[in-house]
């Protein structure tokens, strides 16, 4: 079934492939555009500019989202930043270096020709949000500010103070409203997908559950379009929210998607550290905090043992005694190096015992010199909101004392397999934003993830499910009493009659938490074959122990968050045995992924391009049945590949 | 840190409702307002009502419905009126960024749904806040189409402007201002919305009808009028100022001139 694995890149040269392809791509009228129905399921920064931009150009469409609005959707929490190749700066950027720090970010794991054309629609993008009415931070002239972030040496982001996922996702959901008022979007909130129904080995539909009545529903449709986000909450403790989950993606996997690179998963460097056994949820720190903020821990024992009793504080610390520890391994970016990078040296240096806070799993990022050089006024309008953020969780105030920060699971790489055209393989079914795999390699770049969701979702996803469009406006609107929507519908039934007949006497949190434990120690950021195998060991020992003793409260019909989660977490059990699969499966350390058996002696990341440069793409092959692997090589037309060097 | 927790009951939209207290023990200080309930919800589910809940025999709920979801600030989903106060006794933090650190060991925490006849009970402290989504559906936006817009550096926004626009767009439409508000008017909402674009150059085109389609709306779906007693900016977990509701008052009487 390889064969499936078409990645249809347009030929050409690389500046050429997407003009190319649009050329090809056959058109709709706008009178068929009407006939042809599309379902976007999620409201994030993908999902609503994909549907709204899909109503504008006349297609009949049903968005829906788990959540009481589309504006609630987790895109909103992004804080930091969106890139885009604009060159305000006058730094010499341009569309190819943002594709060239986008490929080396992500380890040399991601395809060429998506990311060129990510970095081609970039501008486009900050143009649109701008006539949208988004309040980007200004110059006083009046002019678009930027700032950067990890990983580039460029000033590229622009930014709406530390809210800037919330402005995006305000502007995609104006513009979504804008079509639900005229009539284009129908919207359905507080409805989840359970699953994707398939007919003639095309995606025509969707079994949802309305989560205030309970009752399961079907919808039709001409094409389906998955944009549902990442997995990380697999791991239990994560940054993302709470109903972030990974199940529309799984079911579409479950239905002959391929899931590609799940073990790709970011651990974001500069989270609030874990406080105590209570937490559900970890606060991140915007990357934007490394331009003016520095990473240091003690280099002094001593000071270690009492800054963890509270004995002294961190600010009472000379400087001769801090170890920068960033600026000194790498000097080039210093504190700005990638995210897996930082987060991987705040591991090490926890490891070897200069970690701070109680749990000696904490590092400093300081602002001292930030407030000195800028004064507090500029310090509070860049990271106003952050620090008052921070103090409210954490009772400190950065003003007076360094943050204490630690990684965190934020995002996930990995995702559904796209061809170009971001189409799956199944045929009309797409995955756009974090849901696919396709533009982040082994490490996502900071405030990248924006720029793909609306990338995808307002320039790219409207105009190539056309070409599949194109060929099926004869087609009747899609009959929701077939027998692969009984089919599909039964066995979500069963999913959940299996679930209340459980009966037993743990809640769904207790046994997610576990999940998480085994996830974060076994599938975390230092892997290794033995720890991975015991890992998919203990999910496997685990989702059985759940199938005998979870509690899952109340009936199907009414409003049950016991019974979302517990469908939730079946999933997250499925998604992270396959992500130690894929991890045990890639001997190698790329990006996010860190295997002790391959590191250089310095500690640094040791990639094995040789026998690992593809893309790992598993196929379904039935329930307790070992998933295919399929490999999607990577070729590198354009970039030199060497070891992704932050040093000099 | 242990409380009794009053909390209202309500099975759904259609049954009466009631206050059920229970009580929680162990809780850390550093842990959040809906930890906590996650505490109690894990509680229920693992014993029943009976041994936790305060009035022995009351009815049998399961675990308390909430909404929440991003659990940082900035979603909006996450609601309560904690006693007698929109997100709890914390100024300018919605309720997940509510540390239990603020309340006395030992208290009684009452718990109740916003209260507004246009945000009705789903369930519990769940309420349907559907009308802010067909409130910003009659105007809340900027007409242009996806690929239409010029170079965005060829709209110069004064620095201060940009800010100002920031302070109100950064509502995150929980519905604080309307529970908050003795004539549950969603005002400082709507406000939010309309001087936010209202003040940029792109805005203007539209600001009038804008102004006059959210306002009727509004008033169409059940919220009360303004009669500027500013409980709502007091209660804003985003700090959205009064000032705003002036503009939005300005866009809507130039819009009626204009007729």
């Amino acid at each position: 079934m390889a064969d499936k694995l078409i990645s249809k890149i347009p030929d050409g040269p690389l500046a050429e492939k997407w003009t190319k392809r649009k050329s090809e791509i056959r058109l709709v009228s706008p009178n068929n555009k009407r006939k042809l129905e599309v379902i976007v399921v999620g409201t994030g920064l993908g999902g609503a500019s994909a549907a709204a931009t899909l109503g504008e150009l006349g297609y009949n469409v049903k968005v829906f989202c788990i959540s009481d609005s589309p504006r609630r959707a987790h895109s909103i929490a992004a804080q930091g930043g969106i890139n885009a190749a604009k060159n305000y700066q006058n730094d010499n950027d341009s569309v190819y270096r943002l594709f060239y720090d986008t490929i080396k970010g992500g380890d040399y794991r991601a395809r060429e020709a998506n990311v060129y054309r990510l970095a081609e629609v970039s501008a486009a993008i900050i143009d649109q949000c701008v006539a949208q009415g988004i309040p980007f931070a200004r110059e006083y002239g009046g002019y678009l500010a930027n700032r950067s972030f990890g990983g580039v040496q460029v000033s590229r982001t622009f930014y709406a103070r530390g809210q800037t996922g919330q402005q995006l996702l305000l502007g995609a959901y104006a513009a979504l409203n804008r079509q639900i008022a005229a009539g284009t979007v129908a919207s359905y909130p507080r409805h989840e997908m359970l699953d994707l129904v398939v007919i003639n080995g095309e995606a025509k539909g969707i079994i949802a559950r309305n989560l205030v009545t309970g009752k399961l529903e079907r919808f039709g449709a001409h094409a389906v379009v998955i944009a549902t986000g990442g997995y990380g909450r697999t791991y239990f403790l994560s940054t993302n929210a709470m109903n972030s989950n990974g199940s529309a993606a799984w079911q579409c996997y479950k239905k002959g998607a391929y899931f590609a690179n799940p073990c790709f998963a970011q651990i974001h460097p500069t989270c609030i550290p874990v406080h105590g056994t209570q937490q559900c949820k970890l606060t991140l720190m915007s990357e934007s905090l490394r331009n003016d903020g520095r990473v240091w821990v003690p280099k002094k024992d001593e000071d270690v043992q009492q800054l963890r009793k509270g004995l002294k504080k961190p600010s009472q610390i000379p400087e001769e005694d801090r170890d920068y520890y960033l600026e000194r391994r790498y000097p080039a970016f210093g504190n700005l190096v990638p995210r897996d990078v930082a987060s991987r040296a705040a591991y090490v240096a926890c490891k070897e015992g200069k970690g701070v806070n109680e749990t000696g799993l904490a590092v400093f990022l300081d602002f001292k010199d930030a407030i000195q050089r800028l004064g507090h006024k500029k310090v509070e309008e860049r990271y106003g909101n952050l620090f008052q953020m921070y103090e409210k969780i954490t009772a400190s105030s950065p003003w007076e004392e360094p943050m204490m920060i630690y990684p965190a699971i934020h995002y996930t790489m990995g995702g559904i397999w796209v061809d170009y055209d971001l189409q799956t393989t199944v045929p009309g079914l797409y995955a756009i934003g974090e849901a696919n795999f396709s533009d982040h390699g082994g490490n996502r770049l900071g405030a990248s993830a924006l720029m793909q969701g609306l990338a995808d979702g307002y320039f790219i996803l409207p105009v190539t499910i056309g070409d599949y469009l194109s060929h099926k406006f004869d087609e009747p609107k899609t009959d929701t009493s077939a027998p692969e929507f009984d089919a599909a519908e039964k066995a979500v039934q069963e999913r959940i009659d299996k679930l209340f007949a459980v009966k037993g006497t743990e809640p769904v949190d207790a046994i997610h938490k576990r999940l998480g434990q085994i996830m974060w120690d076994h599938v975390g950021m230092a892997r290794n074959a033995e720890k991975l195998k015991e890992g998919i060991k203990m999910i496997q020992e685990l989702r059985e122990e759940f199938w005998k003793t979870v509690k899952v409260t109340g009936s199907q019909y009414e409003f049950n968050q016991e019974l979302e989660k517990a469908l939730r977490l079946v999933d997250f059990f499925d998604i992270g045995e396959l992500m130690a699969k894929d991890a045990l499966n890639r001997n190698e350390s790329c990006g996010g992924h860190f295997r002790e058996e391959s590191q250089t002696p310095e500690g640094e990341a040791k990639r094995d391009d040789e026998n690992y440069m593809y893309v790992a793409a598993w196929e379904y092959k039935g329930e307790g049945k070992e998933p295919e692997l399929h490999k999607e090589p990577l070729v590198y037309e354009n970039i030199h590949v060497a070891t992704r060097n932050y040093k000099d | 840190m242990d409380f009794n927790l009053k909390i209202w009951r309500q099975k759904n939209a259609h049954e009466k409702g009631e206050f059920v207290t229970y009580k929680v023990s162990g809780i850390e200080e550093d842990a959040s307002f809906l930890e906590m309930l996650d505490i109690l919800n894990e509680d229920l589910v693992r014993r029943g009502e009976d041994p936790i809940a305060v009035d022995k025999g009351c009815q049998s709920y399961g675990p308390v419905s909430f909404d929440h979801d991003c659990r940082e600030g900035i979603c909006g989903a996450c609601s309560l009126y904690i006693d007698g106060r929109a997100h709890g006794p914390d100024d300018q933090v919605t309720t997940c960024q509510l540390f239990m650190r603020h309340f006395k060991d030992g208290a009684t925490i009452t718990v109740e749904p916003w209260r507004s006849a246009a945000f009705p009970v789903i369930k519990d402290l769940v309420v349907d806040r559907s009308a802010f989504d067909k409130i910003l559906q009659a105007g809340g936006f900027i007409s242009v189409r996806t690929g239409s817009a010029q170079d965005a550096n060829n709209l110069l926004i004064p620095h201060d402007q940009a800010e100002k626009s920031m302070d109100a767009a950064a509502c995150v439409g929980c519905g604080a201002c309307v529970a908050t508000c003795k004539n549950g008017s969603a005002m400082l909402f709507v406000a939010a919305r309309v001087s936010s674009l209202a003040l940029l150059p792109q805005g203007r085109p539209e600001a009038a009808n804008r102004a006059r389609a959210m306002v009727a709306k509004m008033d169409e779906l059940g919220f009360g009028n303004c009669t500027n007693t500013r409980a709502c900016e007091m209660e804003c977990p985003k700090g959205i100022s009064v000032e705003h509701i002036a503009r939005l008052n300005r866009e809507f009487l130039a819009a009626k001139f204009s007729e």
